[in-house]
């Protein structure tokens, strides 16, 4: 009898949910009590998903062979400080979700809910073994699980064609990447390959600069492709909003940082020897996305739509801070790319959760007003009060406001940033607090995104006739615990970093050392600190006493009338702002990114749409096509019909391949 | 002890002399402009009069409207105790460094704007949309300007910046001077003063700040008021702490708080005079050259930056 290992518990953490994804297809025809039984289940099994990662930080990693169906390729299970932490963040985020599953999938009709239970604790299958693997083989085939699993989630609703386009959109550019990835581990694993291509090969493989930055790119174009990162985004935005909204929220929440999570393991702990341009690069290719998706989500009319292009923002930020930790590293400032790296893991955690949180919530306003368009949205928070206040907890923390949690991630990255001059190379030290500028443009843009968001659809007036009605009790309790773990992260971020420490120390060697509960002070508390408990305390006193004198001096009744408006005795729903004239500015200012097309609906009935094209379509993806679409034309040609000429091509064929061998 | 009362000492002062400075500034743009002032103490006057009268709830509003003027106003009271305005090294300044406190105007900016959206009327969503607008575009400049003070103090709290800059007392930083015309245009804009917004029209064409608290009214709208009017000051304070910070007294230094307070109002007195200039000389912008503006503003604080990187200070 050996001891039980964190590893053993992740496992048995994930064999359960294979378990209860069989069970509920069994269950699938008693819908009350099928979803009632395997989706708290399921919150069991990610609870203890998380607490196997959060032991891992702890304990020495461990290793488990499993010989699969080939003898050579054997699977193989690691689990250590990194994929610990994505277990946490796997664990955590997939019992919230399930328990807002639980209340929300209860209406499916039967067949749809089998086939749902299978899928959807096959993606979280998935995910979880891809944390843990530790050869290609196991790698790849778990990053196929999950993304097979995820592209029948995207097209659940696979009787509308939108949803077909979605998903093949979707399983296209994920088999790219896919493809890519294979390429970027043959490369570090050499002929270790044939033999799975273990993790701990590649971690000592010395390769030459060109073929470690070989590796870079390809790993990078593959990881990029699932995060969403310009110009492989494309599928984000389909696919994210098609899915039902508990899959929307896994798939942002915690399908997106498995890309985060590959590229931390391939960057950091396969490659030790960076070359200088890596960090650069992808710090620019994580602002342009960053910037890009922003002005994109703040222009969407749908809500699931805004969040889609939200979460590439996200990851552009994310890797705005690997790229910061890159350079450091580059240049040996390990506990500098300390910091950046903390930066990015707290808000790819921060992520996690106020976007799951708002997936949720758009999901709730989908089951109860029957549509996520927010033109035909409007005075939510009467209708569905507990809701408005989750989703308002969650706009804050996404929109980077202090004291919640998105502040916290973003206040360290600007800390790494303002670390710059410690940077030998003076070009780059100067040129990156304009990349800390860019940051924070789009931080405030987001702000704006997601003011349009909470007060187009949750405020003013109902802009149509809805039977609007608050969610469920399972439904509200999930966004509960999810806008409580917004407010944790926010007020206790010395905790986190606590628990970051070792995951750091395994990638740079170098870690912040712990912090007090109450001060965040990650350099010194000369240059900088903030503390969110005061503030919030600060806040709360104040607010306190400013009630209790104003209403002690000058407490009386309030009356309520109807609004004043200048005098202007007209006030109808439609004099509100539409979701996109909320955004008129932006759309003006930045009209070389957006393709606009106004367009005549109807000639009956004059109406101006408004339409948006995505500039990657139109000028890399459809002469892509274009020329794709040539190319093949060209090739019919050699196709004459006459055995003669094609005898001819299988003779030339020869002829060349003889001289090539020779 | 001593520094928990300049913590008190401080906030009280920022509290009770926002409607001041407000009023400074009225009269001396009254002046400026022919006009015969009201008076130093309007503010004062009207501050109570709204506080007497009843305040009137829009219908159709949630609570997020009636919470908003009280979370403005406690907003600005925690940022009053933390800026060092007349001390430094208040006790309660660690708390939020420069980077939180723009967090900190930026949360209450974000209610303001929700609160008018949740009138549901044209005018709320109109101003909100203003608003947001500018705030996107001005908190680059402002973060770049920022930036610069701290590259050069190695610090984002303010106050081991003041700390270190007035130890370099007389030393000309070429940065400083780019950095200091970027935060003032930040600051033009981000406190609805004129050339970006106008505080004194009721114009659909013109306003921001103004048509989101459109329905506010008593004991509501004056808090709003007055808490605009504490933004107002905190920015000056923050801006006289970055680029003239001689003369703050370190917080619990009794002996020396007599000179503080004499260069405060030394400095608010030149300060509220550049503003009524400009508010003067000035027209309102159109609201599409408003980005333009800030461009102008970032493209300051990023020379700033750049000199800094330059010429190494």
């Amino acid at each position: 009898m050996t001891a039980v290992l964190p590893l053993d518990l992740a496992m048995a953490a994930l064999l359960s949910w294979l378990g209860l994804g069989l069970l509920g297809f069994a269950l699938g025809g008693y819908q009350t009590l099928a979803c009632r039984a395997v989706f708290p289940l399921s919150t069991m099994g990610g609870l203890l998903l998380a607490a196997a990662g959060l032991w891992a930080s702890t304990a020495t990693p461990d290793v488990l062979q499993i010989s699969g169906p080939f003898p050579v390729l054997p699977w193989s299970f690691r689990l250590d400080p990194l994929s610990g932490f994505f277990l946490i963040l796997l664990g955590l985020l997939a019992a919230a979700v399930s328990v807002f599953a639980t209340g929300y999938f209860r209406p499916l009709p039967a067949a749809a809910l089998r086939r749902l239970f299978l899928q959807y604790q096959g993606f979280l299958l998935g995910m979880g073994l891809v944390l843990l693997a530790d050869n290609a083989y196991t790698f790849l085939v778990a990053w196929e699980i999950m993304a097979i699993a995820s592209y029948f989630l995207v097209v659940t609703e696979h009787e509308e064609e939108g949803s077909r386009r979605a998903g093949f959109l979707y399983l296209l550019i994920a088999h790219l990447g896919a493809l890519a990835i294979l390429l970027g581990f043959a490369v570090l694993a050499g002929v270790q390959i044939l033999q799975g291509g273990s993790f701990a090969a590649m971690m000592q493989a010395q390769l030459s600069p060109f073929w470690a930055s070989a590796a870079f790119l390809l790993t990078f174009f593959g990881f990029g492709a699932k995060a969403g990162l310009l110009p492989l985004h494309i599928w984000l935005p389909e696919a994210h909003p098609a899915a039902p909204a508990p899959v929307s929220a896994l798939m942002s929440g915690a399908m997106l940082q498995t890309a985060f999570y590959g590229m931390l393991r391939v960057d950091f702990l396969f490659l030790p020897q960076a070359a200088e341009w890596w960090g650069p690069f992808v710090l620019l290719v994580g602002l342009a996305s960053a910037l890009f998706a922003v002005l994109f989500a703040a222009a969407q009319t749908d809500m699931k739509r805004l969040l889609a292009y939200s979460s590439m923002e996200n990851m552009g930020l994310i890797m705005v801070a690997m790229g910061l930790a890159l350079i450091f590293r580059a240049h040996g400032l390990n506990a500098l790319a300390a910091l950046a790296l903390i930066a990015a893991l707290y808000h790819a955690l921060n992520h996690a959760f106020f976007k799951s949180l708002l997936f949720l919530g758009s999901g709730s306003v989908l089951h109860a007003a029957g549509t996520v368009a927010m033109d035909r949205l409007g005075g939510l928070i009467q209708r569905m009060p507990q809701t408005a206040f989750f989703m308002l907890v969650g706009v804050l923390a996404i929109a980077g406001l202090p004291p919640l949690n998105g502040f916290v991630s973003e206040w360290l990255l600007l800390q790494a940033f303002l670390l710059a001059p410690a940077l030998p190379q003076s070009t780059l030290s100067a040129v990156l607090p304009l990349a800390a500028s860019g940051v924070v443009l789009s931080a405030a843009l987001a702000a704006y995104a997601m003011v349009k968001f909470y007060g187009i659809s949750f405020l003013g007036q109902p802009r149509a006739h809805l039977p609007v009605h608050e969610t469920g009790r399972w439904e509200r309790s999930a966004m509960g615990l999810l806008a409580m773990a917004c407010v944790a992260l926010g007020l206790f971020p010395g905790v986190l970093i606590g628990l970051l420490d070792p995951v750091i120390r395994e990638m740079v060697g170098q870690g912040l050392g712990q912090q007090g509960w109450l001060w965040l002070t990650p350099v010194s508390a000369q240059r900088a600190s903030y503390s969110p408990v005061m503030f919030l305390f600060g806040i709360a006193l104040a607010l306190g006493v400013a009630f209790v004198l104003v209403w002690w001096r000058f407490g009386r009744p309030l009356r309520r009338a109807g609004v004043w408006a200048c005098g202007f005795p007209l006030r109808t729903a439609r004099m509100q702002d539409s979701p996109l004239g909320f955004v008129e500015p932006l759309l003006r200012i930045f009209r070389p990114v957006f393709q606009l097309r106004r367009e005549a609906l109807s000639t009956a009935a004059p109406r101006l749409g408004l339409q948006l094209g995505e500039p990657v379509t139109a000028y890399l993806y459809r002469p892509l096509a274009a020329t794709a679409a040539w190319l093949s034309a060209q090739m019919v040609r050699l196709q004459q019909g006459r055995i003669t000429v094609y005898l001819l091509y299988s003779f030339l064929t020869l002829l060349l391949l003889l001289a090539l061998l020779r | 002890m001593a520094a928990n009362l300049f913590q008190v000492l401080q906030t009280l002062l920022v509290l009770l002399l926002a409607p001041l400075f407000a009023g400074y500034l009225q009269n001396a743009r009254a002046l400026l402009q022919n006009r015969r002032p009201a008076g130093i103490l309007q503010p004062y006057r009207d501050l109570l009069r709204l506080f007497h009268k009843e305040s009137i709830i829009a219908e159709g509003t949630s609570w997020l409207f009636r919470a908003t003027p009280y979370l403005l106003f406690a907003a600005m009271w925690l940022a009053a105790g933390i800026v060092p305005i007349l001390a430094t090294a208040l006790p309660l300044a660690p708390a939020a460094d420069v980077i939180a406190l723009v967090g900190l105007f930026a949360l209450a900016r974000v209610f303001q704007v929700l609160a008018a959206m949740d009138t549901g009327t044209a005018f709320g969503t109109l101003g909100a949309r203003r608003e947001m607008l500018v705030a996107a575009m001005a908190e680059p400049a402002l973060l770049a300007a920022l930036f610069t003070a701290s590259l050069l103090s190695h610090s984002t709290s303010l106050s081991s910046i003041v700390d270190h800059l007035e130890s370099l007392r007389f030393a000309l930083h070429p940065s400083m001077v780019f950095a200091a015309a970027a935060f003032f245009m930040v600051l033009l804009a981000e406190n609805a003063r004129i050339p970006v917004d106008n505080p004194a029209t009721h114009l659909e064409l013109t306003m921001i700040h103004e048509a989101m608290i459109l329905e506010y009214s008593g004991r509501h709208l004056a808090l709003v008021e007055w808490a605009a009017q504490i933004k107002l000051l905190l920015y000056v304070g923050i801006g006289i702490a970055l680029f003239l910070p001689w003369g703050i007294a370190p917080a619990g230094d009794l002996a020396a708080l007599p000179a503080a307070a004499f260069w405060l109002a030394l400095k608010l007195l030149a300060a509220g005079a550049v503003l009524a200039v400009i508010e003067t000389l000035l027209a309102k912008l159109r609201l599409f050259r408003a980005p333009e503006f800030m461009a102008t503003a970032f493209l300051l604080g990023v020379i700033g930056l750049l000199s800094y990187f330059m010429l190494g200070a």
